[in-house]
């Protein structure tokens, strides 16, 4: 706990999640949610409204995710300059999540930006990242369990 | 990007092209093109991608565009729109 990045709890996060064809996005969507509100962090979730039913279904009474929008609603807002988070997490396991990363890195540039990269072939998709952002690559699908782990070290969070 | 869904377009290429092939596409088979950053605005909507992104115009009134949907990647749109390209002209810049 006595950790660098645990000190520097954002004041606010945006994640911004892609398709939820792979499962193991909604798991760690609400984990990094739960740790983020616990310490105090104003946590906005951003995807298509699939991936935001899904996790509305998840959590019927909002204790995790008590803000969600769309996410062509969140990037006018992030344009328009009325939204500006500390921290922004993309979710990415296609060129999508990438495209919405690189728009991420450019609509926030002063933001700290952690790209998730993950499913069945992460390591190509990393490969296509040239922007300034920090990475957490790990092949998961169904398993949330080793992305977890290195999501909690970048964070500086006891599992 | 509800909107652009609803214009009448032509699919340059299909679901799934990468972005950096709809740029490479653009500036390879389009004599005018253009460069714009995530966030520009198009159609009324704001559009995203790897910057810059590469609009084409076609006969002066034809658009050439990126669109990313989450769930299958992006794809290359033609819109015609007079106003547009015009605008288009106007706001966005040659130069990479």
């Amino acid at each position: 706990m006595n950790d660098l990045s645990e000190k520097n709890v954002p004041a606010s996060a945006l994640l911004v999640l892609g398709c939820p064809e792979v499962p193991v996005q909604q798991a760690l969507a609400l984990h990094i949610a739960f740790k983020f509100r616990k310490r105090g962090t104003a946590v906005h979730v951003t995807g298509n409204p699939a991936v935001l039913n899904l996790l509305k279904v998840s959590d019927p009474e909002k204790r995790y995710l008590p803000e969600t929008s769309i996410l062509e609603k969140c990037i006018k807002e992030l344009v328009e300059k009325k939204r500006d988070p500390e921290l922004c997490i993309v979710f990415a396991h296609s060129d999508a999540g990438i495209t919405y990363a690189a728009t991420m890195r450019h609509l926030l540039p002063a933001s700290r930006l952690v790209v998730i990269i993950f499913g069945k072939d992460p390591e190509p998709l990393a490969a296509l990242i040239d922007f300034p952002c920090e990475k957490i690559v790990e092949k998961a699908v169904h398993n949330p369990m080793q992305l977890r782990k290195k999501v909690n070290e970048v964070f500086g969070w006891a599992a | 990007m509800g909107c652009i869904e609803n214009l009448k377009y032509d699919m340059i290429l299909p679901l799934g092209a990468s972005f950096k092939e709809c740029r490479e596409y653009v500036e390879k088979n389009f004599l005018e093109f253009w460069y714009v950053d995530p966030g520009y605005k198009l159609f009324d909507e704001y559009i995203i991608g790897l910057p810059p992104i590469a609009l084409g115009i076609e006969d002066g009134k034809k658009i050439i565009f990126p669109y990313t949907k989450p769930c299958h990647g992006t794809y290359l749109l033609a819109v015609e729109d007079a106003d547009e390209a015009a605008r288009v002209r106007k706001t966005a810049r040659k130069k990479k």
